[in-house]
């Protein structure tokens, strides 16, 4: 059996206790799916957990304005089942049912996976072509600054995020080719299209979620599949591992997107 | 720590480290050794039970997070006569299992399934059962059992 290294365990019901204890060195905790898991394997071993699972004010999912705001401790299945999200941005919704298996979607929560910035992460994805602003404690991110790589993020220290902002389109798709295994994308591409822009942002390819810009350019001109069909990805920029090589992951992303935009096509 | 948990309808207080696991307080702590501890990465689901009424990996999450939670194992399904939950009755009839291991946690797993999902498909079965691995069936029966129960409980 595992054995986690010893911890002290705090459970605050406010995010300002919250905050106070994590910048003194806490560590936060979420839904747990990844953290536990790291922490059993001794790759992680913080001396204090901070439980952000009792802090009403980080959970919850609403309609604000033009925009649909997911607190940053909703976990998977909520977003899932919410009929706000599901009439707001269904693709989002469909997202987050293809997350790990139920069980992991019961705990695991949007900030979480946000945060954690995993390169074959759904949400990632999501947050990024819909041009989402990532609120903290103390400022707000736009997803374009915010995800920076395996696992890097604009967070900083101390730095917890209590929600997501997502601006709401004209129409987007999520498609995800799952690894059989792990069930994290080998490539998830999510096309959004907003009245005066589309937004093509791939998950799975190895050093973190990336914009496709030549995709979005002839996506804009014209919202089809076949516009996108012919449309390069750089091979050299994709990792190759054992479950695919690079080349066999920028043939996805082309096969994936298509599908995207059919979806969004409905 | 002190945690206050509910666990199938009794109300349990116990003094425990922080860094327990949910798997370890149940069997270790409460002697309910049906919840199994399979592979403890989260991936083979025999550790399945259902907190507040969905079903989560109880290897994958540490007793606090479970601070005031209900929760149900495979010992709080049948009723107090004995009778079998119409899901255990289903595996035990569709010869759902061989060698075992896995049931308990099928069959949690499979129960929230059905509370959430009433009327799954054959092939939302199959994909809402995605975390729980069986090694021995090749899940037909397992599918089948559930496809029993449903109609069962939905008489």
């Amino acid at each position: 059996m595992s054995t986690l290294y010893a911890f002290d365990y705090e459970r605050p019901t406010t995010q300002a206790d919250a905050v106070r204890l994590i910048q003194a060195g806490g560590r936060p905790l979420a839904g747990g799916q990844t953290l536990i898991a790291s922490m059993k394997l001794h790759l992680a071993s913080p001396s204090q957990l901070v439980d952000l699972g009792a802090i009403p004010e980080l959970v919850g999912i609403r309609k604000q304005g033009d925009e649909l705001v997911i607190g940053a401790m909703t976990c998977h299945r909520d977003v899932a089942e919410s009929t706000v999200v599901r009439e707001a941005i269904p693709a989002l919704a469909a997202l987050a049912d293809l997350i790990g298996d139920k069980q992991i979607r019961s705990m695991g929560t949007i900030g979480g996976s946000v945060a954690n910035n995993d390169p074959a992460a759904d949400y990632p994805a999501a947050l990024l072509a819909l041009g989402a602003t990532i609120h903290t404690a103390s400022r707000k991110i736009a997803a374009d600054d915010f995800f920076q790589g395996l696992f890097s993020t604009a967070l900083e220290e101390g730095e917890i995020i209590t929600a997501i902002h997502f601006p709401i389109p004209q129409r987007a798709a999520y498609v995800k080719f799952p690894q059989p295994a792990s069930l994290f994308a080998l490539i998830g591409v999510f096309v959004a299209q907003f009245r005066k822009s589309v937004r093509v942002a791939v998950t799975g390819g190895g050093s973190g979620v990336f914009r496709h810009t030549a995709m979005e350019a002839a996506l804009s001109r014209d919202f089809s599949p076949a516009a996108i069909a012919n449309v390069a990805t750089d091979v050299e920029s994709l990792s190759s591992d054992l479950h695919g090589s690079n080349a066999y992951r920028a043939h996805l992303v082309s096969v994936i997107a298509q599908r995207a935009v059919a979806g969004a096509q409905g | 720590m002190k945690l206050e948990i509910t666990v199938n309808g009794r109300a349990v207080s116990a003094d425990v480290p922080p860094n327990t696991l949910l798997s370890a307080f149940i069997r270790d702590h409460l002697r309910l050794t049906g919840t199994h501890r399979g592979c403890d990465t989260s991936q083979c689901g025999a550790c399945t039970v259902i907190a507040n009424g969905r079903s989560m990996k109880s290897c994958s999450v540490v007793v606090g997070q479970m601070q005031g939670a209900a929760i149900t194992t495979i010992e709080g399904l049948a009723g107090k006569d004995g009778e079998l939950h119409p899901m255990q009755a289903a595996f035990k009839e569709c010869h759902g299992l061989q060698c075992g291991f896995c049931t308990p946690g099928m069959i949690m797993s499979s129960v929230d399934l059905l509370t959430h999902h009433p009327h799954a498909t054959k092939a939302e079965i199959c994909e809402l059962l995605e975390g729980n691995i069986c090694r021995c069936t090749g899940y037909e029966n397992i599918v089948k059992a559930v496809q029993t129960a449903q109609k069962k409980m939905s008489a």
